[in-house]
């Protein structure tokens, strides 16, 4: 299906998401939308998807311009869409989803489930997916969940495939899995619409590429006439250092020793089985690892956030198995959480109270019950200079700042009180190039000051920037550990898949 | 280069604290308690000529012999039963606390029942009759809750909703002289109340436990003030009668359960009809699928085409509907007659019936069961001459409501979306 959209604007109250967006793609291609987040890739594509109205322009499905009032619109006209966060009920099994709003029956109203796993099965094995319809969905791991979401748009018998982000939560060898998939479903004449930011797959899979920035269609471009520099450049809109500036490590005494750690998750399950390593001060530490290997809970458990079934964790010797996050806090310990929407901010608090918000019981911030006022502007005036946030105000509500300047928020606060170890998970997830790089420098900067620093990342690219040593998680164990001049794309990559070397 | 795709294994000798033991000797120890109760209550103070004769059939049938056990004997045997299972808790790998501390507790109330018996008879059939007869309309209102929160809209309305049906069909029933169209007009105002609290909470997004406690004071005033300014007056609007118990023929002959699940009247075969056709509908059926889909991610169901309002509105309102059945229940099953507040807090217990059986239609029967039984306990211990103090005795189902809910429910798996306003996009 040729799928043609024709100055597409979509604009929210005080925003504009998408400007005069115009895209042709072609029956059999992979087109490739290129961008930040934030420059409106989604909101296009869920304008496509019939989940957002276009504020102005139209869609062409083969030539007739087509309106859709909701997704049941575009799914009736052969669209089909796999969501960056997975559009699964996870309590349901694999058929149950597939077939979850077109449900085969033998009764009037009457499931029939057998129809429907005969054709899972029947659509898994065409398209190479092997997937067990009657597994649960809750139980299987995502780069399986995202070949569900693909039975998804299949069983509905999708002409035109939007892929948004898929590659976000696949290790490297399941992304080359990925990609060829995607290939075999573009040359059976389907149009694909492939969504990323990251330039080397854009490249490996796309027929023709559409950048946008901040909006609008600034670049459109093939594989074979621009390389990733180029691509970086149009995408961020300046020149961008795709390497980060550091030195060799000078690793002192051991701040963070973690012996035999056992975690277990919310369900009861080994989420972290017996890991042992040590961060020493003025060395990064990286924990590789596809997400949901169990890096959440041993950062977790470390930070004092849960508490581990069995193991040591030791901070400059002492035993602090267990200790709350308080105590950690006065130990010298920072930590910069995954979601730093739920666990790092108080969205409708001021900046400056949120730069101050697990310091507040301690000098100069507060006096017996008094807060100090002062006190904590002072500290919010410098902080907002020193990590340049970008904020009308130090009162203004910390959730009106850009993704961006919310995390600078945090990592300011969390650089400002720590003395021994800096804890860091997803310290860039979701940011603009300029963001990465800032806080990438502070990073480095941290480690060179004599902090021991754990980065959890699983963006592939940050760890090999900036680890001095990687740590690779496989199911709750440490699979392997390479250094960090040995680390390369595919020595860490083979490891996060679980081949051992 | 060789690659294993096997996880490295975790050690198997290491001792992990997960908190298993703790939960164990909880377990165990409180079936411990029940036993030694058992036998210290009931055992050490019958003696061991004592004997407890409890009546098997109703009234004027005479199908099964009815049982007469040495009291002593009876409560020795479940009290060290309930330690029997104390012992086994610990033995077994993650014990349930339902299963265990449940059983305990079940055998520490049929030593009760026996004791209450001794040197005399006690009308036992009666008694879970009687148990089945005040579960009825907590069932319903159990169901009419898992309805609306199956779908992610919590209703702690119920309590409203059935007395406000309790008073529309009395009112009705009276007015018309039909039961059928009292009936008729229960479900309606139910349904009413159930569109009231689908419209606050879908389409206005207000907080539904405050939505629902708006309707809940709402019910208790109207139908108060009501009862007052035209009941009282006109009192031939108040005189519905009530619906006949029938039999089922063939059926009804079963020793034991034939009358007691084939002699009833409309309300009791409503609610095991609707149990059972729910339980098979909520996972069978194209309606149950999108119905579970909308409670436990909205997003995703709209993404395939279904409409999470409609949806929602429509469990809302048949919640309201089966609630409405459930108050019918007081006037024209029970009562023949309408009194202010009569549901009495019965729509929190039906709640309650609801979270514990795990909102399954099964499992909130044999909940609805559970309370009915300690309801009924009392009338059963007042027929006989018992030390028990009977403001101890009308406590009983609160206690037992929050033993529970509190105790027996441990962290059930709420539908994932339960209380979320959906909004979608653009």
């Amino acid at each position: 299906m040729r799928v043609e959209l024709r100055g597409i604007t979509k604009r929210f109250p005080g925003v504009v998401a998408n400007e005069d967006v115009n895209l042709v793609v072609e029956p059999g291609q992979v087109h490739a939308l290129l961008g930040e987040n934030g420059a409106g890739k989604s909101t296009l594509m869920n304008v496509l998807f019939g989940l957002y109205r276009q504020t102005e322009g139209e869609v062409l499905l083969d030539g007739v311009p087509t309106s859709f009032s909701s997704p049941a619109d575009a799914i009736d006209a052969g669209i089909g869409m796999v969501h960056q966060h997975f559009m699964l009920v996870p309590v349901f099994t694999v058929a149950e989803n597939v077939m979850l709003g077109v449900e085969p029956t033998s009764a009037p109203g009457v499931l029939d489930r057998d129809a429907a796993r005969r054709r899972v099965l029947e659509l898994s094995a065409r398209h190479g997916l092997d997937v067990d319809p009657d597994a649960m969905v809750e139980d299987l791991p995502v780069g399986v969940q995202q070949r569900v979401e693909i039975l998804k748009a299949l069983y509905r018998e999708a002409d035109c495939l939007i892929l948004d982000e898929p590659t976000a939560v696949l290790t490297p060898s399941e992304i080359d899995d990925m990609l060829g998939i995607i290939r075999r479903l573009a040359d059976e004449g389907r149009s694909v619409i492939f969504i990323s930011h990251k330039l080397r797959e854009v490249r490996a899979i796309a027929d023709t590429i559409t950048i946008l920035r901040r909006g609008r269609v600034v670049d459109t471009t093939t594989p074979d006439e621009s390389d990733e520099q180029e691509l970086a450049t149009a995408m961020v809109g300046r020149d961008v250092q795709l390497v980060v500036d550091r030195s060799a490590a000078s690793p002192t005494d051991v701040v963070l020793q973690v012996s035999d750690l056992r975690v277990r998750d919310e369900r009861d399950q080994l989420a972290v089985a017996d890991v042992s390593f040590d961060v020493r001060a003025g060395e990064i530490v990286a924990i590789a690892g596809v997400q949901g290997n169990g890096q959440s809970e041993l950062v977790s458990a470390i930070v004092g956030l849960r508490r581990p079934t069995a193991g040591r964790v030791e901070l400059d010797g002492a035993d602090v198995t267990g200790a709350n996050p308080a105590r950690m806090v006065e130990l010298g310990v920072a930590h910069v959480p995954e979601d730093r929407q739920r666990d790092g901010l108080i969205s409708s608090f001021p900046v400056s109270d949120n730069l101050v918000l697990n310091l507040t019981g301690r000098s100069p911030y507060s006096r017996g019950i008094r807060m100090d006022r002062r006190a904590i502007r002072e500290n919010a005036e410098r902080l907002v200079q020193d990590f340049d946030i970008r904020t009308s105000s130090i009162d203004a509500a910390v959730g009106t700042l850009s993704g961006g300047n919310q995390q600078k928020v945090i990592v300011g606060r969390e650089m400002s009180h720590t003395e021994r170890l800096l804890v860091l998970s997803q310290p860039t997830r979701g940011l603009d190039v300029g963001s990465i790089q800032y806080i990438h420098h502070r990073i480095v900067e941290a480690r060179d000051q004599g902090l021991a620093v754990l980065l959890n990342s699983s963006e592939l690219d940050e760890v090999l920037a900036l680890a001095d040593r990687v740590i690779v998680m496989y199911r709750g164990g440490v699979i392997g550990e390479v250094s960090g001049d040995e680390a390369t794309r595919d020595s860490v990559g083979m490891l996060m898949a679980g081949a051992r070397a | 280069m060789t690659s294993v795709t096997t996880a490295p294994a975790p050690r198997d000798d290491v001792v992990e604290d997960t908190g298993a033991r703790r939960h164990a000797l909880t377990v165990a120890g409180l079936c411990f308690l029940a036993g030694v109760a058992a036998i210290l209550l009931f055992g050490l103070t019958a003696t061991s000529d004592q004997v407890s004769t409890l009546l098997m059939n109703p009234r004027g049938v005479d199908t099964i012999p009815d049982v007469e056990l040495p009291t002593q004997i009876a409560a020795f045997v479940l009290g060290f039963g309930a330690i029997a299972l104390g012992v086994r808790a610990l033995q077994v790998v993650d014990p349930k606390i339902t299963v265990f501390f449940g059983g305990a507790l079940g055998l520490f109330a049929l030593a009760l029942v026996i004791w209450a018996a001794r040197d005399g008879t006690g009308a036992f059939y009666g008694l879970i009759a009687g148990s089945v007869q005040r579960a009825t309309p907590i069932a319903l209102g159990a169901i009419a809750g898992l309805l609306c929160e199956r779908t992610g809209v919590i209703n702690i309305a119920i309590e409203g909703m059935m007395l406000a049906a309790a008073f529309g069909a009395a009112i009705t029933a009276s007015a018309t002289g039909s039961l059928w169209i009292g009936l008729l007009c229960g479900i309606l105002t139910g349904a009413l109340f159930g569109a009231i609290h689908a419209v606050i909470s879908i389409r206005y997004e207000v907080d539904q436990i405050v939505g629902g406690t708006f309707i809940n004071i709402f019910a208790l005033g109207l139908t108060s003030y009501l009862t007052v300014r035209v009941l009282v007056e006109y009192s031939h609007l108040n005189q519905p009668g009530t619906f006949r118990p029938f039999e089922i023929p063939l059926l009804v002959e079963i020793p034991f359960l034939g009358p007691l699940l084939f002699s009833q009247n409309v309300f009791g075969f409503v609610m095991f009809g609707l149990v059972a056709f729910l339980a098979w509908a909520l996972f069978n059926t194209r309606w149950g699928l999108r119905v579970r889909s909308v409670g436990e991610h909205p997003r995703a169901a709209d993404t395939v085409g279904i409409s999470v309002h409609f949806i929602r509105y429509r469990n809302v309102i048949l919640g309201g509907m089966v609630a409405g059945i459930g108050g019918a229940w007081f006037t024209l099953g029970s009562a023949g007659r309408f009194d202010q507040n009569m549901t009495n807090g019965k729509g929190f217990i039906a709640l309650a019936a609801m979270i514990f059986g795990r909102w399954h239609p099964v499992g909130a029967l044999i909940a609805a069961l559970i309370f009915g039984f300690s309801e009924q306990l009392n009338d059963y211990l007042a027929l006989l001459d018992t030390p028990i103090p009977s403001e101890f005795l009308l406590m009983a189902p609160y206690v037992v409501t929050i033993v529970v809910v509190a105790g027996l429910v441990g962290r059930p798996r709420v539908p994932a979306a339960n209380g979320q306003v959906y909004r979608s996009g653009g």
